[in-house]
């Protein structure tokens, strides 16, 4: 350090050392454990705090998320004009193929309305979405959420599923007037009901701050393989079934793991999809009101 | 009187800046940067803005300031409120009881003296986000992520070495 900085220490008191300054301390540090247990008494109350305090930032995060997503723009436009050549190549054997894979499906979507309307068969509603940018990625080892800049007014709800056109991202954990965070999958508190594509094995897919979310409660005697493909199964009334989440990696000691097909840093713009399902989330809330109902009758009694 | 006024905005705003800068670096640290696996590991900026201004002006980053700063983090990071306030208010606490050691040290010392301090906040943090989930988040992300903590160091300080000497040397 330069003389320069010797001078300004030199020029202030002590602070930190006084009675005064002991007490804020202690004040604080217990206004901390506070919080903590408070955070733990009623979740749900802090995280509306959350939210709020994300609302206010939103606008900042916004504005500051935006060069940041035009340079990667343009880096990105660079690298695909230097490989156009082989990506047309590419593309055109793809579409070949996506042509004959069209005619399949037409037949099959056809047969499929013929057998359903012989069966009587109800049909899922269909999902309402809000596409929202991704305005914050706040990373750290410790939690894996990101913000996305649409919130209650455009109709985001806790409990809802996230997605891309790759597959889940997550779920909506906490929602402010203008902005929602989002657990992602890979978080150490997300638990998503799934299933095994091939096999149809039940099972839960628990994160755990890795980048390969493990499959955990699966039924005796299930038999899966690496390859298989994992996709959510509705259960549980938290999410639509059949939005697709990963691939089997690995079967192994450790676990069965997952990789997931959303890939966190490629994540620009999120899809909130609402499927008009409430979920097991809404059940405390919903105690509560009626609780809340009940007593306030019995008041005016 | 008009001056006089004009004068002590001044200060005020100046001295302000430590609190403004590091409200800045919290909310800088959340900005996507679309770059693979970075997210994980990116640099606790705050932490070694709260370090910085706790060695060099302490004055002017109070405790109480130390812990809305915390508080700040825990709300866009989504740590548990209280976590990064607590070990804000640790590193704020342990730095200044450590005064006498810091000043006038060279910046070798200074930057030991960070590898120590933010190694034992990773810590607390770990011991604290872990406690409250029930569940051990990791040791692995929370290493490189101080690893990447430590090597920043020296960029950041620099900066705001030179703010502080344009910005604060003049009251």
């Amino acid at each position: 350090m330069t003389d320069r900085t010797r001078v300004i220490h030199s020029g202030f008191a002590q602070p930190g050392r006084g009675v005064g300054s002991r007490l804020m301390y202690i004040i604080l540090v217990t206004a901390s454990f506070g919080l903590l247990l408070l955070g733990k008494a009623d979740p749900v109350f802090m995280e509306r705090v959350r939210s709020q305090i994300s609302d206010f930032a939103t606008p900042i995060l916004d504005t500051l998320s935006r060069p940041i997503s035009s340079t990667e723009k343009v880096i990105s436009e660079i690298n695909l004009l230097s490989d156009i050549r082989t990506e047309n190549e590419k593309l055109r054997v793809e579409n070949d193929l996506l042509l004959q894979w069209q005619s399949t499906a037409r037949k099959l979507e056809v047969e499929n309305k013929q057998l359903k309307g012989l069966l009587n068969f109800a049909p899922d509603a269909e999902p309402g979405f809000i596409t929202a940018r991704v305005i914050a990625d706040t990373g750290g080892a410790f939690v894996r959420s990101i913000i996305a800049g649409a919130g209650l007014r455009d109709g985001a709800s806790k409990g809802q599923a996230v997605v891309t056109s790759e597959g889940l991202v997550g779920r909506v954990q906490g929602v402010g007037t203008r902005s929602v965070r989002i657990l992602l999958i890979t978080d150490l508190n997300s638990r998503i009901p799934v299933i095994v594509e091939s096999s149809r094995t039940r099972a839960i897919m628990a994160g755990d701050n890795s980048d390969r979310p493990k499959l955990i409660h699966l039924p005796p005697g299930a038999v899966v393989s690496p390859g298989d493909r994992v996709v959510t199964s509705g259960h549980g009334g938290a999410f639509p079934p059949g939005i697709q989440v990963g691939r089997i990696t690995a079967v192994n000691e450790k676990g069965i793991m997952v990789q997931p097909f959303v890939q966190r840093e490629r994540i620009e713009f999120v899809r909130i999809v609402d499927y008009g399902l409430k979920g097991i989330l809404d059940a405390p809330q919903k105690i509560n009101k009626a609780i809340n109902k009940a007593a306030g009758a019995g008041a005016k009694k | 009187m008009k001056p006089g006024f004009l004068q002590r905005l001044d200060l005020v705003a100046r001295g302000s800046t430590p609190f403004v800068l590091t409200a800045l670096l919290i909310v800088m640290s959340a900005i996507p940067t679309r770059i693979p696996e970075f997210a994980h590991i990116a640099p606790m900026l705050p932490l070694m803005a709260v370090y910085h201004w706790s060695i060099y002006r302490p004055d002017l980053l109070p405790a109480w300031a130390v812990f809305i700063a915390g508080l700040m983090q825990d709300a866009l990071v989504g740590t548990p409120f209280g976590v990064n306030a607590l070990v804000f208010l640790a590193v704020h606490m342990v730095v200044l009881n450590q005064q006498v050691f810091f000043t006038g040290k060279s910046f070798a010392v200074v930057w030991i003296g960070f590898a120590m301090v933010s190694a034992a906040a990773f810590i607390l943090t770990w011991a604290l986000v872990s406690g409250f989930f029930g569940q051990s988040t990791g040791l692995m992300n929370m290493f490189f992520q101080y690893l990447v903590t430590l090597g920043t160091f020296p960029v950041l300080t620099w900066l705001l070495m030179i703010w502080q000497q344009r910005m604060l040397s003049q009251e």
